[in-house]
């Protein structure tokens, strides 16, 4: 009966043309970048390396190559993806709800937790397709069009150097990563969605919120370092990024398949887990309790 | 007792000129053990010790033509090479022709009694400012030099020698130099913050970068084209 509720849901996603304009986006920002970095690819590593190239040769063209190009779209996007995610689980609930079929299918012989847990799990899946659809634009596009070689990450105080054999496995875990970070998203989307009745409240509430956190955490001053940064959702969904920090050993060589905090990212997850977790207890609590009168 | 007066004042004041034409005598049979090499193409390990790189041990070939061309070439992955690396090449000090040299006494390297040289060349146009190098005088082979440069700072080799000390060429080299402090404007990046950074002990301003290259071949006097210097 679940699957049948999940086909229903995610026959509802894709039905919509503005599902699609997610996918369009992110391919056309993509093929920007890639563009942008094919012409001028130069000037944006001489950015990460001016302060260096008195000291060391910088072989730029070795640097720009499709597995460093796959990272700097990642960067560039993966910040904005909440909102395409917004668009769609911000959706599910209020949307029913504005068209007046709410009544309707909470009348199905489901339970409304099933309703709830249908509705969570083809956003999920819709997260999934749009992250696949950026692996194939962003990195495989990219490894086409750039080759491949070894990975350089700039970080703000180092760089890491990763072998090319060494890199496919941090995308795939990247990528996991980054699905989960924008579970929690949809998740939170969805929670804005059962307590209201148009989709826009819900969409722009999301959005906000992901606005609000991921500023106090850039402003990195002491009072929210401390208090609130711990344990902002926005903190940990950049943890895709700690598969590209690596670790070395004592002669300061990097250590093949290792990343630099692995117990961090453990963490992470788990927190991200546990803001879906609650989301989701929210939202089947309240959707269960819910008077629906659309 | 007159011409003994005389002749200790001629011994005081020749023996700087014995002794700096003595060191030079030693430069020049260094330089003829070391001239014995044209060119050769080394195969070899590098490891990079930089306190803001992370990098792999790199595997490495390093191209050297007669007089001062030389190249680290990592060819099957990114290396960032230090630029005075070219002085991995001592034909750059021991090819000088308008220098003067200072005997700096005996010093050990690596458990070998050495002759400390000070060179300073004289013309302007050269990139080294001064050099002192320590020289193995039983093997004439350069156990250590530092070498001062106009633009790229200060670079300290050490060398070790094995089976190709007949030709001058060492089995490993250990080049320190100075580094910059290496620092993005915050906010660029947006990095993820794994807590790595609040226990690092120190920062990277003013600390010495490290390059190791070991050797494990050399192919010597096969010729070496042009076009691999470009």
């Amino acid at each position: 009966m679940f699957i049948d509720l999940l086909k229903i849901e995610l026959f509802k996603i894709f039905k919509r043309p503005r599902t699609f304009i997610a996918f369009g986006a992110i391919a056309v920002i993509i093929l920007l970048v890639q563009f942008a970095l094919k012409v001028n690819g130069k000037d944006f590593v001489q950015f990460y390396t001016d302060s260096q190239a008195d000291t060391f040769d910088i072989p730029y063209e070795k640097i720009l190559n499709g597995y460093f190009v796959c990272v700097a779209v990642l960067h560039m996007i993966l910040i904005h993806v909440p909102l395409l995610v917004a668009l769609i689980a911000g959706d599910m609930i209020s949307g029913e709800a504005g068209l007046g079929t709410l009544r309707l299918i909470a009348g199905k012989p489901v339970t409304r937790t099933q309703l709830i847990l249908a509705k969570f799990s083809a956003s999920t899946v819709y997260v999934i397709l749009l992250l696949v659809w950026m692996a194939v634009f962003a990195l495989l596009g990219s490894m086409l069009i750039f080759g491949t070689e070894d990975l350089v990450v700039f970080r703000e105080t180092d760089m890491h150097i990763m072998k090319s054999g060494d890199v496919l496995w941090r995308f795939f875990a990247a990528f996991v990563f980054a699905a989960l970070a924008l579970t929690t998203i949809a998740a939170m989307a969805l929670m804005f969605s059962v307590f209201s009745e148009n989709s826009l409240g819900p969409i722009v509430a999301t959005v906000c919120v992901v606005i609000v956190f991921t500023i106090v955490q850039q402003l990195r001053v002491p009072v929210f370092e401390e208090t609130v940064n711990p344990w902002s959702f926005t903190t940990h969904m950049l943890g895709w990024k700690g598969f590209f920090y690596v670790d070395k050993n004592a002669e300061g060589a990097t250590i093949a398949g290792s990343v630099e905090n692995p117990e961090s990212l453990v963490r992470s997850g788990l927190i991200l887990t546990g803001y879906i977790v609650l989301f989701l207890l929210i939202s089947i609590r309240s959707f269960n309790k819910k008077d629906i009168l659309s | 007792m007159k011409k003994m007066r005389v002749l200790f004042l001629l011994l005081f004041f020749s023996a700087p000129a014995l002794y700096a034409q003595e060191v030079r005598t030693l430069l020049q049979q260094v330089k003829a053990k070391y001239d014995k090499v044209n060119d050769y193409t080394a195969t070899g390990k590098m490891k990079t010790n930089v306190i803001f790189i992370k990098a792999p041990v790199a595997t490495v070939k390093v191209y050297y033509k007669r007089p001062d061309k030389l190249k680290i070439k990592n060819e099957s992955g990114v290396s960032f090479i230090p630029k005075g690396s070219a002085n991995v090449n001592m034909n750059n000090v021991l090819g000088l022709s308008d220098y003067e040299a200072v005997d700096g006494g005996t010093e050990k390297i690596a458990g070998i009694s050495c002759r400390v040289v000070k060179i300073f060349p004289l013309s302007d146009d050269e990139s080294i400012t001064r050099s002192t190098l320590y020289i193995d005088e039983t093997k004439l082979l350069v156990m250590k030099s530092v070498i001062s440069t106009k633009e790229n700072g200060t670079y300290e080799l050490l060398m070790s020698y094995k089976q190709y000390a007949e030709w001058g060429l060492p089995d490993k080299v250990e080049l320190t130099f100075n580094t910059r402090d290496y620092k993005l404007p915050k906010g660029v990046t947006i990095d993820y913050d794994n807590g790595s950074g609040k226990d690092k002990p120190e920062d990277a301003k003013n600390k010495k970068g490290k390059v190791e290259i070991a050797y494990s071949s050399y192919i010597i006097n096969k010729g070496v084209p042009d076009s691999v210097f470009n």
